[in-house]
C-alpha cells in the first residue's frame, strides 16, 4: 500500500467476549470468563497485524469474534464498512466469503473422510453456482496457488504431511476470494523446516491477491518476520500495539518487555549476555482478573496505583499504543485509533 | 567440566527398529554419543528424527513389541545397562537416571498427591522412612522454587499450573540425586515466560547439584541458551556434533546450516523472505544406504546417493556426517 493514508479494512472497538460460568446442579450463572475484555484496534488494507501473547490470553477468541464465529458480549467489529455484529443471518451469509480463517491444527480442521477436492470445493458448493468441470477447474487453480499437486485432488487428508495439510486449509480459505484472513497459529503444529514454507506461501498470496491478515501466534520471532504492526495481549486486553520494528527494538509496556526478553535467541553469544526479565508466578484466571492494571500481580514495575486504577490504552507516540500508567505520552495525540503514520509505518521487506 | 573426564554415559552404535504393519521403521540408526560429568548435551532435530526413541531405548522404556533395540552398548559409569536384568534396570532408572517429559500431566498420577509421588522414589530407592521422605520432599519442592513447599505436598497435580507441574517433575527426577538427567522437550508445552522461569531454574540447579543433563528440544534458541555441546539428529542418526558456540558459528552439515538459516530472529537484520528447506523429513522404512538428507540437500552429489556418510572430525570436539566439504570439488 503506497497511498498516503491506508484504508482501514477492519475496525474493532471495545470488543468484549465473556463466557458464562455455570455451576452447581442448577447450573446457575456464577461468573464469567472474561476471555476478551475491551479490545480496540484497526487493521489496514493489505497489512498483516500480528497478535501475540501467551496461551489463554484471548487471541483465538478475538479472531473468532472478528469473524462472528462467536456473538460478542459487547463492542463492535466493522469489516469493510459493515458492522458485522448487527447483520442478520442472511446478510451475514452473503458477507462470509470475504472473511476466512486458517486454523492451527490442519489435522483437526479437515474432515478425514473427504477428499482434498471435496474439502477445497465445499465453500464453492455452499456459496457459488460453480458446478462440474467449472468447479473442478477452480479447485485445481486453488491447488496450484498453494503449491499442491493437482494429481492428489482425490486423496484424503491423512495421506499428506502436516505442511501439505496446512496448504489444503489455506486453499479452502482462499476458495471464495476473501479480502481478510484470520490465521490462528497456522504454523504452530509444523516442524521448523516446514514453517518457512507455509509462511512464504502466506506472504506470496498476500502480495498476489492483496490479502489482509490477522496473524495470531505465540512465536514472536516469526511475527517479527511476517507482521507490519503487532498487538501484544495479556489477560484479555491489549498491553501494547506498535509498529513491528519499534516494538522489537524498544518495547514500551512492561509485559511486552518481559515477553520479548523471555524469547530465546538462536545465538549462544547473545544468550550468554542477555538481560532477562523473569516474571514471577503465573497468569491470573480470566474469570477473576486483578483490579486495576491486569498485569499488576506480576509487573516488576508495579506501583500502588496500579492495583487500583486501570490504565487506558493510549497513543504515547505516533502509532504506538500502550496501556501503562508509567509510560507517559511522548507526544499528545488524542483521538487517534492506532493508525501508523506514514513515517512510522513498517512495510514488509523494508529493513530498518 | 574437565575435557578428559571419563564420560558418565557412553552410548555406542545404538539401533532401534519398530515392527509395524507397514514394515520396519528404522527409528535409531547406529547412534553414538557420550556425556561427561556435569555437562549439558543438547539434542536437536525435527519431530520424527529419533530423539525420544534414542533416549527411551537407552533406558529400556520402549514397549517391545513393537520396539526392538537391535544393537548397541549403553555404558553408565562403565557398565552396559542394556545387559542388566530388568529389575536392576528399574532401580538404575529410579536412582541414577532421572527423566522429565514434555507433558507433566501425563507423567504425574492425577489421583495421588504431589508429595506421595515425590516420596515414592525416596522410599523405594534411598530407603528413607516416611518421616525422612516427607522432609526431603519438602526440601525438593523448595529447591525447585515452589513456594509454601510443605503445604503444597498435600496438593494434587491438577491444583498446580503447567509451569508448577513441570517443577514438580523436576523435583521427582532429582529426588535420588541422579548422575544423569534426561529432559525430553520439558518446556515445549509451556509459555515463553514460564519457559524462561524453568530455564533459569535449571541453570541454578546445575550450579548447585552438578548433574549431567541431556536436553532434547526442537528449539535452537533454547539450545543456544543452556547447552555446552549440541548433537543434531536427522532420520535417526547424528549428523553433526559440536560445542555450542562452534555449532552456531561454524555449522558444517548442510542440514544444520539450512536449519540455522530458516529460523527468523528476534533482533538483528530482518530478511524479506525466509530461506526454505524444501521437502520434508523422511520416515525410514529401511536402514540408511544413502544420505537421508540427500533429497533436500543443496549440495548433494553422486556419492551421497551411493553411500551413507559416516561421522568424521572437523574440529575440536566437532564431527559431521557428510560427504561434502566446503570449498572442495565433488564429483
Ligand atoms: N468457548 C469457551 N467457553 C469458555 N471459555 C473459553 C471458551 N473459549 C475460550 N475460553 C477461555 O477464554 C480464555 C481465552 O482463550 P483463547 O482465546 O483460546 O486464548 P488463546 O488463543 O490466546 O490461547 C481462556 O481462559 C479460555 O479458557
Ligand atoms: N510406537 C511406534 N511405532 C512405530 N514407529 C514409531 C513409534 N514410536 C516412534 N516411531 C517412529 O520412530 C521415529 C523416531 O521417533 P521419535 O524418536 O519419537 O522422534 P522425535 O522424538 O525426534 O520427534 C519416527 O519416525 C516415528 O514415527
Ligand atoms: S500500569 Fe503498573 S502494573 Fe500495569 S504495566 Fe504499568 S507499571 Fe506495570
Ligand atoms: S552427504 Fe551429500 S546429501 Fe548428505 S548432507 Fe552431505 S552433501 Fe548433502
Ligand atoms: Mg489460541
Ligand atoms: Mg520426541
Amino acid at each position: 500500500m503506497r497511498d498516503a493514508s491506508p484504508r482501514k479494512l477492519v475496525e474493532v472497538k471495545n470488543l468484549k467476549m465473556h463466557f458464562a460460568i455455570n455451576s452447581g446442579i442448577l447450573r446457575r450463572h456464577t461468573g464469567d470468563v472474561k476471555a476478551v475484555d475491551g479490545v480496540s484496534f484497526d487493521i489496514y488494507e493489505g497489512e498483516t497485524l500480528g497478535l501475540v501473547g501467551e496461551s489463554g490470553c484471548g487471541k483465538s477468541t478475538v479472531g473468532r469474534a472478528l469473524l462472528r464465529l462467536y456473538e460478542a458480549t459487547s463492542g463492535s467489529v466493522v469489516i469493510d464498512g459493515t458492522d458485522i455484529g448487527r447483520l442478520g443471518q442472511k446478510a451475514l451469509r452473503r458477507i462470509r466469503p470475504k472473511m476466512q480463517m486458517v486454523f492451527q491444527d490442519p489435522q483437526a480442521s479437515l474432515n478425514p473422510r473427504m477428499t482434498v477436492a471435496a474439502i477445497i470445493g465445499e465453500p464453492l458448493v455452499e456459496h457459488t453456482d460453480l458446478r462440474g468441470n467449472a468447479r473442478l477447474a477452480r479447485i485445481h487453480e486453488l491447488m496450484d496457488q498453494v503449491g499442491l499437486n493437482r494429481a492428489f485432488a482425490g486423496r484424503f487428508p491423512h495421506e499428506f504431511s502436516g505442511g501439505q495439510r496446512q496448504r489444503i486449509g489455506i486453499a479452502r480459505a482462499l476458495a471464495l476470494n476473501p479480502r481478510f484472513i484470520v490465521c490462528d497459529e497456522p504454523i504452530a503444529a509444523l516442524d521448523v523446516s516446514i514453517q518457512a514454507q507455509v509462511v512464504n506461501l502466506l506472504e506470496d498470496l498476500q502480495d498476489r491477491l492483496g490479502l489482509t491478515y490477522l496473524f495470531i501466534s505465540h512465536d514472536l520471532s516469526m511475527v517479527r518476520h511476517i507482521a507490519d504492526r503487532v498487538a501484544v495481549m495479556y489477560l484479555g486486553q491489549i498491553a501494547e500495539l506498535s509498529p513491528r520494528d519499534a516494538l522489537y527494538a524498544d518495547p514500551l509496556h512492561p509485559y511486552a518487555q518481559a515477553l520479548l526478553s523471555a524469547v530465546p535467541e538462536p545465538d549462544p553469544s547473545v544468550e550468554s549476555s542477555r538481560r532477562r526479565i523473569i516474571l514471577k508466578g503465573d497468569v491470573p484466571s480470566p474469570a477473576n482478573p486483578p483490579k486495576g492494571c491486569n498485569f499488576c500481580t506480576r509487573c516488576p514495575q508495579a506501583q500502588p496505583v496500579c492495583s487500583d486504577v486501570k490504565p487506558p490504552l493510549l497513543e504515547v507516540t505516533p502509532g504506538r499504543h500502550v496501556a501503562c500508567h508509567f509510560v507517559p505520552p511522548i507526544t499528545a495525540a488524542a483521538g487517534s485509533t492506532g493508525g501508523p503514520e506514514a513515517s512510522e509505518r513498517n512495510r514488509q521487506g523494508e529493513d530498518r | 567440566m574437565p575435557d578428559g573426564a571419563e564420560p558418565v554415559l557412553d552410548v555406542r552404535g545404538l539401533k532401534t527398529v519398530f515392527r509395524t504393519r507397514e514394515g520396519n521403521v528404522h527409528a535409531v540408526n547406529s547412534v553414538s554419543f557420550h556425556l561427561r560429568p556435569g555437562e549439558l548435551l543438547g539434542v536437536v532435530g525435527e519431530s520424527g528424527s529419533g530423539k525420544s526413541v534414542t533416549m527411551m531405548s537407552l533406558i529400556g522404556l520402549l514397549p517391545s513389541p513393537p520396539a526392538e533395540v537391535q544393537a548397541g552398548q549403553v555404558l553408565l559409569d562403565g557398565r552396559d545397562i542394556l545387559q542388566v536384568s530388568s529389575t536392576q534396570l528399574q532401580s538404575i532408572r529410579g536412582a541414577r537416571i532421572g527423566f522429565i517429559f514434555q507433558d507433566p500431566m501425563t507423567s504425574l498420577n492425577p489421583v495421588f498427591t504431589v508429595g506421595s509421588q515425590i516420596m515414592e522414589p525416596l522410599r523405594k530407592h534411598m530407603g528413607l522412612t516416611k518421616a525422612q521422605a516427607q522432609v526431603r520432599a519438602a526440601e525438593l519442592l523448595d529447591l525447585v522454587g515452589i513456594p509454601d513447599a510443605k503445604k503444597r505436598l498435600s496438593g494434587y497435580p491438577h491444583q498446580f499450573s503447567g509451569g508448577m507441574r513441570q517443577r514438580v517433575m523436576i523435583a521427582i527426577a532429582l529426588a535420588c540425586d541422579p548422575r544423569v538427567l534426561i529432559a525430553d522437550e520439558p518446556t515445549t508445552a509451556l509459555d515463553v515466560t514460564i519457559q524462561a522461569q524453568i530455564l533459569e531454574l535449571v541453570r541454578e540447579l546445575r550450579q548447585k547439584l552438578g548433574m549431567a543433563i541431556i536436553w532434547i528440544t526442537h528449539d535452537l534458541g533454547v539450545i543456544a541458551g543452556i547447552a555446552d555441546r549440541v548433537m543434531v539428529m536427522y532420520a535417526g542418526q547424528v549428523v553433526e556434533q559440536a560445542p555450542v558456540k562452534e555449532l552456531f558459528t561454524r555449522p558444517q552439515h548442510p542440514y544444520t546450516r539450512a536449519l540455522l538459516k530458516t529460523i527468523p530472529h528476534l533482533a538483528g537484520p530482518r530478511s524479506d523472505r525466509l530461506q526454505v528447506i524444501e521437502g520434508q523429513p523422511p520416515i525410514m522404512m529401511a536402514a540408511p544406504a544413502a544420505c537421508a538428507f540427500a533429497p533436500r540437500c543443496a549440495h548433494a552429489f553422486d556419492r551421497c546417493l551411493r553411500e551413507n556418510p559416516q561421522r568424521r572430525p572437523v574440529g575440536q570436539g566437532h564431527d559431521v556426517a557428510c560427504h561434502w566439504e566446503a570449498g572442495a570439488a565433488h564429483a
